[in-house]
């Protein structure tokens, strides 16, 4: 479980995240949702410790962010970040392969290697193997960093999976292919899924909870099934009604 | 899932090749080693090296002369290699290097004013204190490249390529400052340091720069797989476990320290820190647990046969290697940056 506590972030002065309380259920996908510069990434990164919050504290289990090693949190948390580009021809299967750094030394390489190659068999990716990473389209390489995080807790149950719009550049197919995916691996392995998406309908149909932000602040949080509808919706997104309506008003619940 | 189309695995072609590629270069290290050590002025046959019977004047010529120089050509050709690899690991952008982004001139700047207002230097404690201040000028230019980036957040090429003119540019009129306060003698071990040569090669350079080069290229070395990961970013390299702060600061301190006693005893040679890495790169990828001792071989290969052309093409005159190289690596560069940027417009 993941508990934020008060969390305050601001950059220059200008406030990114106020008072944020947030919990993550294990076992559960958890949806930050809200328009763009509501803060969501920044959230993403003050619950990773990628960002060091004003005030305020996230806690794993229990203990504070703080008080876990790199090494201990690197197996039994992953993240996916919105872009990372790599601007060095490695092969996707080393790049998965890198996922595998935090047991470089406890395990073998032949065996973090399958689990490199088992990886992006996962995410149909498995043709892209020996393509040079920074020549594969955006989706593709999309697919290859989402092994790559799912190569680090392969073997771990009840971890930690942080997803920052794992969806952006992926066709329909992916899209729900790897939706898919993280809703079994989340059942399976007991998985704490946060995840960052735009598309609302995915994140109706996908996820369990969710929270919506909005210029810093939490708007709404609980099942995304309640949650997630048009009058919430026309409000968060500043969005007329009637485009509301247009826009989710057959998938979503009246 | 789709696990099915997963067939038999594909032999992992490069990992197999790392073996025999280092033994090749060991091979041809050696090779171009015994050939350079037979060319010169008194020309010593191969044969003779190989069953020493060699006169007394050859084995003085050898042994005072030439095996310094080709001892000093493989160190520092592997010291700029390594930490050119290195330095473009840590910037995540392959056109780093220690010439192009203004370190190895902040290093010059350094020298210079040691020579000018210290004064000659002689020694193991002169040769010694030369390498200190060229790592501290090294160490202060790339502080001041990481800083402007972390400004910006910015360390694309052009921007840091950029950051290296400017930086390139200070140090430059530094030397030349220097260069206008000094006297005849000091002139000369200036426009030395600035073009670059291994023509001072002594036993005690060999010492002095193979005692700090050698140690810092095996924590180098030894940090490989770490700066693999750190090229996927500094967020995600943590997020894997690597301490990516204490990663960038000893890996800026080993090539500062590299780069620093290389210039100290050959003065600035430019591109073998750029154009190495890329020619491993591109035949044996860019994985740095092989890439790094590859390019540290393939660095000294190079720079002792420019070294052996640049005392043979005009003799008996000697052109300065830093000049050949650069004569080499510029184009080399060019054909680099347009083959990088084009149909790249955004990068």
């Amino acid at each position: 479980m993941i508990e934020a506590e008060n969390i305050v972030y601001s950059i220059g002065g200008e406030r990114i995240l106020a008072n944020i309380y947030a919990t993550f259920q294990p076992g559960k996908i958890t949806a930050i949702l809200g328009p763009n510069g509501a803060g969501k990434s920044t959230l993403l990164k003050c619950l990773t410790g990628a960002l060091t919050p004003d005030n305020g504290s996230v806690f794993l289990d229990g203990k504070n962010l703080w008080d876990y090693s790199l090494d201990a949190l690197s197996r039994m948390r992953a993240v996916l970040s919105q872009s990372a580009p790599v601007n060095f021809p490695f092969t996707a299967h080393e790049i998965v392969t890198m996922g595998r750094n935090p047991y470089s030394f406890d395990k073998t390489d032949a065996w973090n290697s399958e689990i490199a190659d088992d990886a992006l068999a996962l995410v149909d990716a498995w043709h892209l193997r020996d393509r040079s990473f920074p020549t594969l389209s955006g989706g593709e390489q999309q697919r290859v960093q989402f092994a790559r995080v799912i190569a680090q807790i392969w073997e771990r149950d009840e971890a930690y999976l942080f997803l920052d719009e794992p969806t952006s550049a992926l066709d329909l197919k992916h899209q729900h292919h790897l939706l898919d995916l993280v809703q079994r691996l989340c059942r399976e392995k007991r998985l704490t899924v946060v995840i960052v998406m735009h598309d609302l309908n995915l994140a109706y149909h996908c996820t369990d909870n969710c929270y919506f932000i909005k210029e810093g602040w939490i708007r709404g949080g609980g099942a995304s099934r309640e949650l997630i509808n048009k009058d919430v919706i026309s409000e968060i997104f500043d969005l007329a009604p009637e485009y509301a309506a247009m826009r989710f008003g057959g998938e979503l619940s009246e | 899932m789709t696990a099915a189309s997963k067939t038999i695995a594909i032999p992992f072609t490069r990992r197999r090749m790392k073996l025999p590629a280092l033994l090749l270069l060991v091979l041809i290290l050696a090779a171009a080693s015994l050939v350079a050590m037979s060319i010169g002025a008194v020309p010593i046959p191969l044969g003779k090296i190989i069953s020493v019977g060699l006169s007394e004047q050859q084995a003085a010529v050898l042994s005072s002369i030439r095996l310094p120089r080709v001892l000093l050509a493989i160190v520092v050709g592997a010291a700029l290699a390594v930490s050119g690899a290195a330095m473009q690991g840590l910037f995540r952008n392959p056109l780093a290097d220690p010439g192009l982004i203004g370190i190895a001139t902040s290093a010059a700047l350094a020298v210079a004013i040691v020579i000018v207002l210290a004064g000659p230097v002689t020694g193991y404690v002169g040769l010694y204190g030369m390498s200190v201040a060229a790592f501290i000028g090294a160490l202060a230019s790339c502080f001041a490249i990481f800083r402007l980036a972390k400004v910006t957040g910015s360390f694309s090429g052009t921007y840091m390529l950029l950051t290296g003119i400017a930086i390139n540019a200070l140090s430059a009129a530094g030397v030349g400052f220097l260069t206008f306060l000094s006297d005849d003698q000091q002139l000369r071990s200036l426009t030395f340091w600035t073009m670059g040569s291994l023509g001072g090669a002594l036993w005690i350079s060999v010492v002095v720069v193979t005692s700090i080069v050698v140690p810092a290229g095996i924590i180098m070395i030894r940090n490989a797989r770490e700066l693999n990961v750190l090229l996927l970013g500094e967020n995600e390299a943590r997020y894997l476990g690597v301490d990516a702060e204490r990663l960038k600061r000893r890996i800026v301190i080993c090539t500062a320290l590299s780069v620093g006693a290389a210039i100290s005893v050959s003065g600035i040679i430019g591109f073998v820190g750029l154009v190495v890495p890329h020619l491993i790169r591109l035949t044996l990828g860019p994985d740095h647990r092989l890439l790094m001792p590859a390019s540290a071989l393939l660095g000294a290969i190079l720079l002792l046969a420019a070294d052996t052309a640049a005392r043979t093409i005009v003799a008996p005159a000697e052109m300065p290697v830093g000049v050949l190289t650069s004569l080499i690596g510029g184009p080399f560069f060019l054909w680099l940056l347009v083959r990088q940027y084009s149909g790249r417009p955004g990068l």
